[in-house]
């Protein structure tokens, strides 16, 4: 007996619908845009500069206690938040760790000595049992090169991906795996303005990773679709398309499964530093599988492909396939 | 497709074999790390005590011992980046150029005029010549000065630029000049902290320069990023200076040629000293730590024979002056001269601990820094946290990895066995690999081989796709498994690529942890496709040739 996710044989129409999910899509992105002008990422420190300090007690944290011993200090914005732990919220125990951040100070590229001596014996005179085990700072010049760095990185990858598929592709499928990428990149974005989620230099990994993870799915995709356009010469595009998907489906199922077994085991188990990490992986594999159907290849039904790969290629559409008989 | 030569199959296993057994320290961290310690202490030449003998033991000399480098998140320790303030070094370099031009334009006096100097701008030269209409002559025997400069670039390049404005020469540095300054400022700067944190005796530390400017420093073990930075430390800058008078104005005009400094502790109270030190550090030979006639923490150093010379000189001409001993801009004392001081060592009072002395000594000896460095980033990781991130990505790591091993054996039955096979040895490739290259493995880096877990069974699930198409389509077992492969092969060639691609630009751009990220994910892509298309196929193979079924079932 095997577990079968998806039944061996399908015949699903995935474009039925194109329109309301292209629509659909358009709808959240648009959205995502909007919320990310509106609310905003919530940048950490990698990107605007700043302090950050853990704080490990053995009491539970007290915000307006925390608040209240740094308010002399005049360091400006200082934001204070609990670091969750599910287990402990489950068994109703109240967090002892919470994460500080404050503003980078005026004049100061990373903090000073003597800054973080007075937040520590400020926060040790509220709960002697704290200890600190992560202090973080970044200044205002490296945070903006971080920036930079980090929008070139994305915007790379994308165009080198954008390069190789149309290597090994035509064009039209070029269009339809960035137009994909673009989706997931800017879902991510948004989910993350929305949900106030930390936003760092691991995030941009994790934004990359879903680069990839996004594209390899639909690679398999298109790979198929490729075969069965020599396959079925007179069969309508949609035809195609559709039969391909349907093919692949067990695969894309299984795949994205697996995956997300082992990021949710990592998102339950591997602690607090890199949950938004993790998160972000999780949300851009649901959403690179959803979108390597419903947008890689509705957007390659739009476009059209050549399909006589025999004849001389009269212009309408680059293939490199078809010059080599040309 | 399924049949494999004698050397392929010797090959495959040979890899994976090697792979694994260069993995295993990776198991038992702490003993390989403390046997290779030890074998480190002893290679270092101390002498050996059973204890050392013991640790090295402990791990047996043939097997590998090369293990992954925690990154510091994992470890514990602290990071800084700093920048070299190399700017600082140009007002100093064109300081010292004045001698040699009074001296090259005195010996034209007759023509040129008197010459002086006059009060500038920092990093350039200004000297009034009396006669302007022998500027020409003035100008082209300064230039005569300038000395050809290394560059890259090329030719012709001298160390400095010379023009004339009204009766005033200039002389500023070329920028070939500022360039091979600031090279020699960074190679002195990374030197200097080398050498300081080195002296605190802290284990594996990374000194690196990155790009024009920046130093990166991590320091393993280290309580916090403030320890580091004291242990660094200041400049440490030791000049000595002739005292020209003493004052209460902050604001007190001086002219080019002297300075303004702090008392180090009485506040409100500043000296004029003359600019260019009698003594500087580049004379300093030793500084110890040691005490005054009143038991009071100081230092005590010895200065190098021209320094002795100097030093001796100076205090036999100017008996009943005061003189300024100077540490980075602050005055730390200004005794007065009682007598010829010979033979260039002396003692250094002040207000002075006992730990700051010792600090402090070691400063000086590993040298002044040339410039002032400023910190742009600083990290620190306590050691709980780092092993607390440990536990939780091990403990995540095994759970992912039973959950997709019972996933795949539910939905495969016996070829989700092989692909298991295969994803035991594809971890055991990775740390094997991570372990021989000397990387270093990060938190997300442990969340790059989570993902790879999960993502590594891509290819064997579009095999096995492809091979129950094949079965379906009515092929028989051994031609549907090699059709499997061969079909699925561009599929599985094309999606590991563009995650290539994304993986080498994160390793690129990225910094710290995200590179770690990087090497693991583009390592995990590259064993994943080795292991899922040479090794289960391997398997298979074998399976198919011993049994022979007639109808398989995957």
């Amino acid at each position: 007996m095997r577990l079968k996710l998806v039944p061996s044989e399908t015949t699903f129409d995935f474009f039925r619908l194109s329109k309301l999910t292209l629509g659909l899509s358009a709808l959240a992105m648009i959205g995502s845009v909007v919320v990310f002008f509106m609310i905003g990422l919530n940048y950490g420190i990698d990107f605007r500069g700043g302090t950050t300090i853990r704080t490990d007690a053995q009491n539970a944290v007290d915000i307006t206690a925390y608040r209240a011993a740094l308010k002399p200090l005049n360091l400006g914005d200082v934001s204070i938040t609990e670091v969750i732990d599910p287990a402990d919220k489950l068994a109703g125990i109240a967090p002892t760790v919470s994460q500080i951040r404050i503003e980078a100070q005026q004049g100061e590229e990373a903090a000073t000595v003597d800054m973080v001596q007075a937040v520590k014996s400020a926060l040790a005179a509220v709960d002697p049992t704290m200890s600190f085990p992560q202090i973080d700072s970044v200044g205002p010049k490296v945070s903006g090169e971080l920036i930079q760095t980090a929008v070139f990185a994305v915007i790379l990858a994308i165009s080198a991906v954008l390069f190789y598929i149309w290597l090994r592709f035509e064009w039209q499928f070029s269009v339809g795996a960035v137009a994909a990428l673009i989706h997931d990149v800017v879902l991510t974005i948004g989910i993350f303005s929305l949900l106030q989620i930390k936003f760092d230099l691991a995030i941009i990994a994790a934004l990359l990773t879903i680069v990839g993870y996004s594209l390899n799915d639909t690679v398999v995709v298109f790979d198929r679709v490729r075969e069965n356009l020599r396959k079925y010469k007179k069969k309508l595009l949609v035809d195609v398309l559709n039969l391909s998907i349907n093919e692949t489906l067990s695969r894309t199922v299984m795949t994205s499964v697996t995956t997300l077994i082992a990021l949710v085991s990592l998102f339950v188990l591997g602690g607090d530093v890199i949950r938004g990490f993790v998160f972000a992986m999780i949300w851009g594999v649901v959403v690179g599988t959803y979108s390597s159907v419903f947008i890689a290849s509705a957007i390659l039904l739009r476009l059209g492909v050549k399909r006589d790969w025999d004849k001389v290629d009269d212009g309408r559409a680059g293939t490199q396939f078809a010059n080599i008989d040309a | 497709m399924l049949q494999f030569s004698f050397t392929k199959k010797f090959l495959i296993w040979a890899v994976c074999a090697i792979g694994i057994l260069m993995a295993i320290p990776n198991v038992f961290y702490a003993t390989v790390e403390q046997s290779n310690d030890a074998k480190a202490t002893l290679e270092a030449g101390t002498p050996a005590t059973p204890e050392l003998t013991a640790l090295v033991d402990g791990w047996p000399t043939w097997m590998p011992s090369l293990l992954v480098n925690l990154g510091l998140d994992l470890r514990g320790g602290a990071h800084l980046l700093a920048e070299v303030q190399v700017e600082e070094v140009y007002a100093e370099r064109v300081d010292s150029y004045w001698p040699e031009v009074r001296d090259a334009l005195r010996a034209d006096r007759a023509t040129i005029g008197t010459i002086r100097r006059q009060d500038s701008a920092d990093a350039e030269l200004r000297v009034r010549i009396s006669k302007p209409e022998a500027m020409d002559l003035a100008l082209a025997k300064v230039r005569s000065l300038a000395t050809p400069v290394q560059t890259l670039s090329g030719v012709g390049a001298t160390d400095i630029d010379v023009s004339a404005e009204g009766a005033n020469i200039i002389i500023r540095l070329s920028d070939a000049e500022r360039l091979a300054t600031d090279q020699r400022t960074m190679e002195q700067s990374l030197e200097v902290i080398r050498r300081r944190i080195d002296a605190a005796g802290t284990r594996e530390p990374t000194i690196q320069r990155q790009g024009d400017r920046r130093i990166l420093i991590q320091v393993p073990g280290i309580g916090s990023a403030e320890e580091l930075k004291i242990l660094i430390g200041k400049t440490a800058r030791l000049t000595f200076h002739p005292v020209l008078g003493r004052t209460s104005d902050a604001e007190a005009q001086v002219t080019g040629r002297q300075i303004l400094l702090p008392d180090a502790e009485q506040e409100g109270l500043f000296y004029i000293l003359e600019k260019s030190p009698t003594i500087n550090g580049d004379h300093l030979v030793d500084a110890q730590p040691s005490f005054d006639q009143n038991n009071q923490a100081a230092i005590s150093f010895r200065l190098n024979p021209a320094g002795g010379r100097i030093f001796g000189e100076y205090t036999a001409s100017n008996i009943g002056q005061a003189f300024a001993i100077v540490l980075d801009a602050e005055v730390l004392s200004a005794p007065t001269i009682q007598s010829h001081i010979p033979g260039g060592s002396g003692i250094i009072t002040g207000q002075f601990d006992i730990e700051g002395t010792t600090r402090l000594a070691i400063q000086l000896r590993a040298g002044a820094l040339p410039a002032k460095v400023i910190y742009l980033e600083e990290r620190t990781i306590g050691p709980e946290l780092g092993q607390d991130s440990i536990d939780a990505g091990a403990l995540a790591c095994l759970v992912a990895f039973a959950a997709v091993l019972i996933f795949m054996v539910l939905s495969y039955g016996l070829f989700g066995i092989f692909a298991n096979i295969a994803l035991v040895i594809n971890v055991g490739l990775i740390f094997g690999l991570l372990s021989l290259i000397g990387a270093t493995l990060t938190l997300p880096g442990i969340a790059g081989i989570v993902l790879t877990i999960g993502m590594a069974v891509d290819a064997n699930v579009l095999v096995f796709e492809r091979i129950r198409e094949e079965l379906k389509a009515g092929k028989n077992p051994m031609r549907s498994i090699e059709l499997g492969y061969e079909r699925a092969f561009s599929a599985i060639i094309d999606a590991n690529v563009t995650t290539l691609i994304a993986a080498v630009i994160l390793f690129v751009m990225g910094a710290g942890p995200v590179k770690g990220f990087a090497v693991t994910l583009g390592i995990g892509i590259i064993t994943s496709v080795f292991t899922a298309i040479w090794v289960t196929r391997l398997l298979i193979s074998v399976y198919m040739g011993r049994r022979r079924p007639n109808a398989i079932e995957v």
